[in-house]
């Protein structure tokens, strides 16, 4: 799969130049039929029933939201590059599947200018501002989500179903700071659940990731170390693992957004380590931390670290210098 | 250099927050509230005025040593002089600047200008160069505190907005709010600029407070630093 990601590189700079021109390229050649907007394509495919399932769970408002967010992550990209004179790429899809994303990481009520105003921040200023698609060091998603809930922290963590009770998460439930009952673990695992709108169905969810393995777009290693360590680390620390399995964002951050191509390491080695770091800090934040959830932090700060794990990890090639 | 052109560099071409990013601490911390960010910026441009001048005026007495301790000990006086006013005739001022009044002391724009300017011209021009300098750092909070307040917490100058006091972007008020505003008014002050604002070796290993102590304002590598 990293040699795909690396010819995906290659054709993406070769589109750009001009036809006749001689191309010098570093190795591995290596190509084949995959391109970014079919692996793009892919996940929006894989992303499609937690779409369906959120639509049932929280009403027609979703497919509001997530219209809204992929309008204006497309629109800001377009936008962007046209100001700055660059190829578009709103065609490979990327954009798309960030405001997807983003929307899945959005409570349904939020005010369509704030879910507007996240989509062109992670494009614009995540992703653009680093150099486009490829360059950015942060997922764009998981950024503006977390942008998003230190600039509107109330209607981030408002939770309305569609007839409008208001009701705590299953991580707040969890956290002893309300009297709610949990939820029975049949609705947790369809998602009737209060929660983001994608990350609640976990049954949608794991369809979707079972669709990208086996489409070899994903590698197992992320998301079996990220929820392998949540699940281990809460046993030992009594806390309920079946309930921190299916709650919050640990299936929609471990399937879709820890196996980013650009901001994740590129080894197995590297992806499990990626994996086992976000989980600890996953389990951290909801354990002892002051905010109920810790996903999109783990993503986050492991994404920073991504470049070092990478290097870290680096094989040497057969018969090369040791590093 | 012409008075008129010592005066008003400060203003832009040679920002001490957004060319020179120096003080850029009190700069984000006070940034919030355009209120704050006047009195933080006269507070400073009052004590940059008193240092410059004493500075200048006793250039040729200091010894070349032990000038830093000597003018650290200049500013501190004013500053606490500063502190003082505020006290009495401002409390409320007093209050909200909290502890980066008497931080104002180890303002890198003030021992900044003492090293670049004050200790090589005359009073009257290191008075001039207090006073644009000064300005162009009250300017620079005021409108970094405009952009933070008005989209933060829909208020300007604590008069309230409508519309905006409803939906404020909260996030605009905390630190990272702080440097992403201050990245973009960098970015347009070299744009109106376009990249010539001042030239790096004019601020570079010698403009430095500590070039004294330096080891490579000694040697050749003297301005390579301050270029990467």
């Amino acid at each position: 799969m990293s040699n795909s990601a690396v010819s995906n590189a290659d054709q993406t700079k070769t589109s750009a130049r001009k036809d006749g021109q001689m191309i010098v390229s570093v190795s591995p050649h290596i190509k084949d039929k995959a391109s970014t907007s079919s692996i793009m394509l892919d996940v929006l495919i894989a992303l499609a029933p937690a779409l369906v399932a959120s639509v049932v769970i929280f009403g027609a408002r979703a497919l509001l939201v997530t219209a809204v967010c992929v309008a204006f992550a497309v629109g800001s990209e377009w936008v962007f590059e046209k100001i700055v004179k660059k190829p578009s790429t709103i065609g490979d899809l990327s954009a798309a599947v960030t405001g997807v994303l983003l929307a899945f990481n959005l409570p349904v009520g939020i005010p369509l200018w704030q879910a507007a105003f996240g989509s062109i921040v992670a494009i614009v200023v995540v992703k653009q501002l680093f150099g486009g698609i490829g360059q950015n060091f942060a997922n764009p998603a998981i950024t503006a989500r977390i942008i998003m809930l230190l600039a509107f922290s109330r209607t981030m963590t408002t939770w309305v179903f569609p007839d409008a009770v208001s009701t705590a998460t299953p991580l707040v439930i969890l956290k002893g700071e309300t009297q709610q009952a949990l939820p029975s673990l049949t609705d947790m695992f369809l998602g009737f659940r209060g929660g983001c709108l994608g990350e609640t169905s976990a049954l949608a969810l794991i369809i979707g990731g079972i669709y990208l393995l086996a489409r070899r777009v994903i590698s197992w290693h992320t998301p079996v170390a990220f929820i392998g360590t949540v699940l281990l680390m809460t046993l030992l620390l009594g806390k309920q693992p079946e309930y921190q399995l299916m709650s919050g964002g640990l299936l929609i951050g471990a399937i879709f957004m820890a196996t980013d191509y650009a901001t994740t390491p590129n080894t197995d080695l590297g992806r499990i380590i990626f994996g086992i770091g976000c989980g600890l800090i996953t389990v951290l934040i909801r354990v002892w931390g002051n905010y109920p959830e810790g996903v999109s932090f783990s993503i986050l700060l492991m994404n920073i670290l991504t470049p070092h794990i990478s290097k870290l990890t680096r094989k040497n090639p057969l018969g090369g210098a040791k590093a | 250099m012409g008075k008129l052109k010592i005066l008003t560099k400060g203003l832009i071409k040679e920002n001490p927050v957004l060319v020179l990013v120096l003080g850029t601490c009190p700069t984000l911390a006070i940034s919030t509230q355009a209120s704050n960010a006047i009195g933080m910026g006269l507070a400073a441009t009052a004590v940059l005025l008193g240092s410059n001048i004493a500075i200048s005026a006793l250039r040729n007495v200091i010894p070349d040593k032990v000038r830093i301790p000597c003018y650290i000990v200049l500013i501190a006086g004013f500053v606490t002089v500063v502190q003082m006013l505020v006290q009495a005739f401002a409390p409320a001022l007093n209050e909200q600047l909290g502890i980066y009044l008497p931080l104002i002391v180890v303002n890198c724009i003030i021992l900044g200008r003492a090293e670049m300017f004050a200790n090589k011209n005359t009073v009257v021009d290191s008075a001039l160069d207090a006073i644009g300098m000064g300005l162009g750092f009250t300017l620079a909070l005021f409108v970094m505190a405009t952009i933070r307040e008005v989209l933060g917490s829909g208020t300007w100058l604590g008069m309230e907005i409508p519309v905006l006091i409803d939906n404020n972007i909260s996030i605009m008020t905390l630190a990272p709010g702080g440097f992403f505003v201050f990245g973009c008014l960098i970015a347009l002050v070299n744009k109106i600029s376009k990249g010539k604002a001042i030239k790096k070796s004019d601020f570079g290993c010698a403009g430095c407070p500590a070039a004294a102590a330096c080891g490579k304002l000694k040697g050749a590598e003297c301005g390579k630093e301050s270029e990467a």
